[in-house]
């Protein structure tokens, strides 16, 4: 077997991929936390009283610059992300770039102010990394791993039925950017991804209402929100359901989409958390996260039920009902 | 995002709310249950991400006739342009063949144009017909546009052959397997389909106008409307069917006012036929039906690749054992009650054509997972 575009494209052919030729290749998955077999967003590990959370990710975006970041903000984001919904204070991170002989050594620069801004935001120190340069046409490409530490780590499995599902902000803005940019596509107003860090938004909520109440959450990056309530069914076991007018949508983002055909569920968020939270502490956690900057837009979008299980059920905007299924193949490749 | 304001009232909850209550009403006062039947894969769409058919009352259902031109192109076709690309080769000759990403990918018992890619053929996916022209002036090869599509996409077809006719150009040819769509309607009357109103495609009826369906009505008294493809459209439709069955009025209205005419786009429709002429043409599971095809007329068959390489057609089956694509496109069964769909027949390994296509019943209702 060859490896095509659809084993990264994050749907079935990825999942029975990584099954098949990665866990059942690796013997040791698992060091007493979630491990490799969860593919949850990071790993855990039970150290004293808390869990060390580690994660890595690889970055890999077409083009490196687009409107409202670049792979740099992209990729030190992206992992303070996936530490930020374990339910982790991200505590320190270690990048390895991979770059193509030929490639801009100030362009480079620009991508590492980009990171160094981020981990500033946040703040999380880069403490180690790794430089290689080759000479196959890849671009620039960047591993970010990051460790932090969670007293109550939370999976995306842990939801319960009546608790409410939260959206942090308006969904599919960096897939659709992505997008624009790649088809140079314009409109009026130019459309910017969300890329930016979470971990603002999960400590505001867990602040106000305790971790305890947050019962499972999820960046939805590639695949979308679709592909991020579809896993959270999933893993939970009950059905999700969401109200489509309930969801925020950019006017410009659903412009693009209409346009396109390409429905803003399906595409990448970069910088907004999928929260679900026990229904009596959701208007506080709601209150919480549109308090911070990048949380203004952020707004209770549905509820877990026991009808349906493992299924996305949307009440469409004139009232109608449907599944929302994961996205099929990738509508936005490379994207993150 | 002007046409956002333009539509909002068309996407309306409130508006939908209302129009669904009227549906309600009308449906208490039917002596049976009644079925409607659509033949366009965008309304389709609209109805399934809609979730309409979830808000209709039991006793009035919504089928998909065939609204799918790529999934009705007859295997024969696309298997005879794959001979024609080996002949070619064979011969020397270097052909570019076009088509859209949909038709690329549609099986067959010989493989699918995707595959002739596979093998080293040059098979490129275009946008419209208007790209695969560009290609043909800009490259000195043999480009091919294997041209399916009703009536909406027949006359852009035409306004390039126009430009093809007018500047001479050699190296542009098309395979049309083009379809006319009211005749189709006609034959399933025929065949036995029975439905007790008839949702008329948007799009196509820009180009026919309410003029190109008004016969349906005449002939065979079935009551018809017009639609737009936002959901209130369709809800409206619905509707007004449901008024005029309760009131005993078999006509043919139009709720698509703001796009269609009744006597349609006149210069495509003379454009159409300037290029074309109507023929008796097989659609895919469907068997032939009289008058449904659009041939080159004689004076323009230099533009047909048929003209240089003419192989002959092989006889295959239309359809792998276990796929219900032909009552689908009947509307005789939706995709849900087929057992290969979701399971062996996923748009990643379609089985049928209606897999496939974006228009095709079956891919819609995965992609929007319909609920019934």
């Amino acid at each position: 077997m060859k490896i095509k575009m659809e084993h990264g494209a994050g749907g079935e052919i990825m999942e029975r991929f990584i099954k098949e030729i990665i866990l059942e290749n690796i013997h040791l998955r698992n060091a007493g936390g979630i491990g490799l077999d969860e593919l949850d967003d990071g790993a855990t590990v039970p150290v004293g009283e808390g869990h060390l959370v580690f994660t890595i990710d690889g970055h890999t975006v077409k083009p490196l610059f687009f409107p409202g970041g670049d792979i740099g903000k992209l990729s030190v984001s992206g992992t303070v992300n996936d530490l930020a919904v374990m339910g982790a204070k991200p505590l320190a991170l270690a990048n390895a770039l991979i770059l193509e002989a030929g490639t801009d050594a100030d362009m480079v620069k620009k991508i590492i102010a980009s990171m160094d801004e981020v981990s500033r935001e946040v703040p999380v120190p880069i403490i180690a990394g790794d430089t290689k340069v080759v000479d196959d046409k890849i671009g620039v490409v960047i591993a970010t791993a990051g460790i932090g530490m969670a007293e109550h780590p939370i999976s995306d499995a842990g939801s319960k039925p009546g608790d409410a599902v939260i959206v942090s902000g308006t969904v599919g803005q960096h897939g659709m950017a992505i997008i624009c940019a790649r088809e140079s596509i314009k409109f009026e107003s130019e459309i910017k991804s969300d890329v930016g860090p979470v971990w603002n938004i999960v400590k505001s909520v867990a602040d106000a209402v305790g971790w305890e109440h947050i019962h499972a959450m999820k960046d939805p990056t590639r695949g979308g929100i679709s592909m991020a309530l579809n896993e959270m069914a999933r893993k939970s076991g009950y059905g999700v359901e969401i109200k489509e007018e309930d969801i925020p949508v950019s006017p410009e983002v659903r412009a693009a989409g209409e346009m396109l055909g390409i429905s803003p569920f399906d595409v990448a968020c970069e910088g907004r958390v999928v929260m679900v939270v026990d229904k009596d502490f959701a208007e506080d956690a709601l209150y919480a996260i549109q308090k911070q900057p990048n949380g203004k837009d952020a707004a209770i979008i549905g509820k877990i039920t026991e009808t349906y299980p493992k299924k996305v059920v949307l009440e469409t905007v004139i009232g109608g009902k449907r599944f929302l299924e994961p996205p099929i193949g990738d509508p936005v490749p490379r994207v993150c | 995002m002007r046409t956002n304001d333009i539509l909002s009232a068309y996407r309306s909850r409130d508006i939908a709310r209302r129009i669904l209550q009227s549906i309600k009403k009308e449906a208490e006062k039917l002596s049976r249950p009644v079925k409607f039947m659509h033949v366009c894969g965008t309304h389709e769409d609209t109805v399934t991400r809609g979730g309409i058919r979830s808000l209709l009352p039991n006793n009035v259902s919504i089928v998909a006739g065939p609204g799918c031109p790529v999934c009705i192109t007859p295997v024969e076709d696309i298997v005879k342009m794959m001979e024609i690309m080996r002949l070619a080769k064979e011969s020397g000759e270097k052909i570019t063949l076009t088509t859209f990403g949909d038709m690329y990918r549609i099986p067959t018992p010989r493989g699918s144009f995707a595959d002739m890619r596979a093998q080293g053929h040059d098979v490129r996916i275009v946008y419209s017909i208007f790209d695969a022209y560009k290609i043909s002036l800009k490259e000195k090869n043999l480009v091919v546009h294997f041209s399916p599509g009703f009536e909406t996409t027949t006359a852009p077809t035409a306004g390039i052959l126009e430009s093809v006719e007018n500047d001479g150009v050699e190296n542009f040819k098309i395979y049309s397997v083009h379809r006319l769509t009211p005749p189709a309607v006609e034959a399933l009357i025929k065949a036995g389909t029975s439905f007790d109103g008839l949702i008329d495609p948007g799009h196509v009826s820009t180009i026919i106008g309410v003029r190109g369906w008004e016969y349906i009505t005449r002939k065979y008294g079935v009551p018809q409307v017009v639609a737009g493809f936002e959901p209130v459209d369709m809800l409206a439709a619905i509707y007004t069917l449901l008024k005029m069955i309760n009131d005993g009025e078999v006509d043919i209205k139009n709720e698509y006012t703001r796009v269609v005419k009744y006597q349609g786009n006149t210069a495509a429709q003379e454009a159409i036929y300037k290029f074309f002429r109507v023929s008796d043409a097989k659609w895919r599971a469907l068997g032939i039906i009289p008058n449904s095809g659009l041939e080159l007329r004689e004076k323009y068959n230099w533009i047909d690749i048929r003209s240089r390489y003419n192989p002959p057609t092989p006889s295959l089956p239309d359809l792998e054992k276990g796929c219900i694509c032909g009552a689908v496109l009947r509307g005789y069964a939706l995709p849900t009650e087929c057992k290969l769909f979701g399971k062996v027949c996923t748009p990643e390994t379609p089985v049928g054509p209606c897999m496939v296509s974006y228009e095709g019943t079956c891919h819609i209702f995965y992609k929007y997972g319909a609920l019934i």
